[in-house]
């Protein structure tokens, strides 16, 4: 821990206040304000969350496959309350639904790819001894923490957790029971929490970077995270704001949300109104469209990293996906409204974002082209974590491409609503996201812990869950297209034109139960490796960028010397170099003409 | 492609514009996804370690990345603006002349579809939440003489072929959503909002019935937004009729209501 002291000067403020500091128990493992423990709070609270949120699901899916009967095994332990006799209500169902969107969204995907990975990562990467506010980065956790808890809260509440979806629209939400209130809570906190750490990370990359570090030396990962904080910044008060008026509509009675002439259970509804229920949409969207790329982008920099340590070359077109990743992160805010084409909307607001959608698209296509075509050329080394990384790819293509009809106003009248929606999104984040979040895991693991997650283990895991997720996600278009709703208590039992349909129910269930067997691997291995996991070097991948310089684990403060940096971040393969990889840490041979400047995006 | 697409019947007249653009851009997602997933599938074969054990520090080289950007955003644009643009506006600009249309109310709640008919005398008859009781969903003023001969159903929207039909559309609690699958409609129902939303039905439902070969097929009316526990149950029914069936049907409302009063 100490031998890191010695690079006190990179931060002087900061690093004086540890050095030789003994720190007791809870201020190194609990209350500590070192980005890499901090990271990995987030990153075992997020893999935590995402197991709960995943459970649900499995539990929903009974009721989906085989509606109205008694759920095996967990059916009694939901009480009289949620499933008399273990066969499901419907306010359970909903539940259900809600809070495994929000949990999946809010309390697992973003603190494991922005809290976990961006707070271990990014500052080794870029060759910080930590990030530029160490106590606001230990804040920054401890308000998610909090607001995780009240969201669990929920289910003990009078009425249950939250049940108007994770998009809570009103006036359904404000009229919702208890639980409502407190998912609301618990968002202010989570925002609170993403506030925080998204300006840690500006002032970081901005500030922190290690001499020789120019923008376009960074790695895609880091450049991912950059984009992506100024999307948390900038999107998430909208959200936080329209959080605290649904709060007021709830608790103090006023009507932002609610118009005049509600009629709720054949009861006029006293309240003053004068609000619209439209407007909690365009404020939940602002948020929620820049969200769907603050899942996205880092899981893009996961990807990056890794293949371009696999294929042992350079990223074909970093500039360009460095250009398209800043595109897409201001283009995030100008599309929210293709989330609302069946509210009632005119020609000329229709063809906008219609317009925009569309030119989204483009730097999208841009990236994974861009990670596609650096495999051309490549010597594939198929690691876990290459697995992982490789099926992002055309998992993420299928999210994007069924995308498009959902992007045009005309074809989303049959699909808005459908299982065709959630295949989409669901591609884009499940085999998308968490399968590079899942490549992070083993690819970073041996830097967190000096070891090595095991390989056969990883194979298990990933070749169970592709096979399976496929099974859950793939028949929801087949549904979709069918016309099946989505959010039905009973899969849509209750329909003729349904009838077709619901044996899919039935494939996804098994689909969703093997996907939740084949993640036993994945925790007994990545358990099992911290203490018993093949013991590494610094630098097991071979890898060219700066974390890879630290110990592993890194100590206090990082780096046992001041890294500078040479070169830009993928220097695989460089012609005439005695290796086939060459660090951003390591100074230039005295080799005329081989200075390794190259495409990999020196300068 | 349509036919693999495994969409409901098509059953009004502009149902067509929207399965040809449900096709066209299916085929666009096929044609990328299978170009891409054959390159994806070549190159992990190709470059795989055993059989490249040197990686090529330049990599892939020519313009196939540009010319495929390129290619796809033209698609787009024609998708964009030849298609959905047009489409969208025959949705939500050129609606029928009332005089021409049926024109019917929709009001949801938790959780059923309330029916209006202006009757005879083609006014609503004026409605009020005060009067709203539970034989009288909608609040129908009985003292206007314009609801005198307003017929109102519950779950049963009945509408004759080959007419344009003008929905007013409103909810008195949460957020609903109109979803006629087979006539590809769907329209947000918001409250405080009183959204139009037309079609022309093409096909009865006996004729449905008969070309589907399903004796037990019926039109339906999905909630499409989550509006509660029994959201799964909002459905209603749709019956397309001929004019004279459904000319019938009416006079037959009138006289029970009549009868009623």
């Amino acid at each position: 821990m100490d031998k890191a002291a010695t690079i006190g000067a990179m931060a002087p403020g900061h690093a004086h206040e540890h050095e030789h500091e003994e720190l007791g128990f809870w201020r190194t493992y609990v209350f500590s304000q070192d980005h890499k423990v901090i990271g990995i709070q987030y990153t075992i609270t997020g893999l935590l969350f995402l197991l709960f949120g995943f459970t649900l699901m499995m539990i929903m899916r009974w009721q989906l496959a085989y509606p109205m009967r008694p759920i095996p095994f967990v059916g009694n332990w939901f009480g009289a309350a949620n499933a008399p006799g273990g066969v499901m209500l419907p306010e359970f169902y909903n539940q259900l639904g809600a809070m495994h969107g929000t949990i999946m969204v809010f309390l697992g995907v973003v603190p494991l790819a922005v809290g976990g990975f961006g707070n271990f990562v990014m500052p080794l990467q870029i060759g910080a001894p930590d990030m530029a506010f160490p106590k606001l980065n230990m804040m920054s956790y401890w308000v998610y923490f909090i607001g995780g808890v009240a969201m669990l809260t929920g289910f003990v509440m009078p009425g249950g957790a939250a049940q108007s979806g994770w998009t809570s629209y009103p006036p359904l939400s404000d009229i919702a029971t208890t639980g409502q209130t407190v998912w609301l809570i618990g968002m202010i906190f989570l925002i609170t929490s993403s506030l925080l750490g998204s300006i840690n990370f500006i002032v970081t990359i901005v500030q922190l970077r290690a001499k020789g570090l120019t923008f376009m030396r960074l790695p895609f990962f880091v450049w991912a995270q950059f984009v992506t904080s100024f999307l948390l910044l900038l999107a998430f008060p909208p959200l936080e704001a329209a959080g605290v008026l649904q709060l007021m509509d709830r608790l103090a009675g006023t009507s932002f949300f609610l118009p005049s002439g509600l009629v709720v259970s054949g009861r006029p509804l006293l309240v003053s109104g004068g609000g619209s229920p439209l407007l909690w949409q365009h404020l939940f969207w602002f948020l929620a469209h820049p969200e769907v790329y603050v899942l996205i982008l880092p899981a893009m920099g996961i990807v990056a990293e890794v293949i371009a340590n696999n294929t042992r070359k350079p990223l074909w077109g970093y500039r360009a996906m460095v250009y398209s990743v800043a595109f897409l992160g201001f283009m995030s805010f100008i599309v929210w409204a293709h989330h609302m084409f069946m509210t009632g909307m005119g020609t000329t607001m229709a063809a906008f974002f219609q317009t925009t959608t569309m030119i989204i698209s483009i730097p999208s296509v841009v990236i994974l082209t861009a990670l596609l075509l650096s495999l051309w050329g490549a010597s594939i080394r198929f690691t876990t974590p290459m697995l992982f990384a490789l099926a992002f790819l055309p998992m993420f293509g299928i999210g994007g491409l069924t995308g498009l009809p959902l992007g045009l106003a005309p074809s989303d009248i049959h699909l808005h609503d459908t299982y065709y929606v959630i295949g989409h999104f669901h591609y884009v984040v499940a085999p998308g996201t968490i399968f590079a979040l899942f490549a992070g895991v083993y690819y970073w693991f041996p830097k967190a812990t000096g070891r090595k997650m095991n390989e056969t283990l990883g194979a298990i895991h990933f070749w169970g869950s592709f096979i399976c997720i496929n099974f859950v996600f793939m028949p929801m278009f087949i549904q979709g297209l069918g016309g099946m709703n989505r959010r039905m208590y009973d899969g849509g039992a209750q329909y003729i034109h349904n009838a077709g349909l619901l044996k899919w129910n039935i494939v996804i269930g098994f689909g969703a139960w093997g996907l939740g067997l084949f993640q036993i691997p994945f925790i007994i291995n990545f358990f099992s490796s911290i203490k018993g996991g093949k013991r590494v070097g610094d630098n097991p991948w071979d890898a060219t960028t700066l974390e890879w310089s630290a110990p592993s684990p890194p100590g206090h403060g990082n780096f046992l010397t001041e890294p500078i940096v040479y070169r830009g971040p993928y220097e695989y393969s460089v012609p005439g170099a005695d290796k086939d990889f060459t660090p951003q840490f390591e100074p230039d041979k005295e080799k005329p003409g081989q200075s390794g400047v190259g495409r990999g995006g020196q300068n | 492609m349509l036919n693999y697409l495994g969409l409901p019947a098509a059953a009004s007249s502009h149902a067509g514009d929207i399965d040809h653009m449900l096709v066209l851009v299916h085929w666009l997602m096929l044609v990328l996804f299978v170009g891409w997933g054959t390159f994806f599938l070549f190159v992990l074969v190709r470059f795989r370690r055993g059989a490249n054990p040197h990686a090529s520090y330049t990599g892939a080289k020519g313009k196939f990345a540009k010319s495929t950007e390129v290619v796809v955003a033209i698609v787009e644009i024609i998708l964009l603006v030849g298609y959905a643009i047009p489409a969208w506006a025959m949705r939500v600009q050129t609606y029928p002349a009332e005089s021409d249309a049926v024109v019917i109310r929709v009001t949801g709640e938790q959780f059923a579809w309330n029916v209006h008919y202006p009757g005879p005398d083609g006014k609503f008859g004026r409605t009020s939440i005060k009067l709203v009781s539970a034989d009288n969903p909608l609040g129908l003023d009985k003292t206007d003489p314009a609801s005198k001969d307003d017929i109102t159903t519950i779950n049963q929207l009945n509408i004759p072929v080959d007419r344009p039909i003008l929905i007013h559309l409103s909810t008195k609690d949460v957020i609903h959503s109109f979803g006629l699958y087979e006539m590809r409609v769907k329209q947000d129902a918001i409250p405080g909002m009183d959204i139009p939303v037309w079609f022309v039905p093409t096909t009865t439902t006996d004729d449905m019935r008969k070309k589907l070969g399903k004796a037990d097929f019926d039109y339906e009316i999905t909630c499409s937004q989550l509006c509660g526990l029994g959201h799964f149950r909002m459905r209603g029914f749709v019956t397309v009729q001929t004019q004279a069936d459904f000319d019938k049907w009416l006079a037959d409302q009138e006289k029970e209501l009549r009868a009623g009063n």
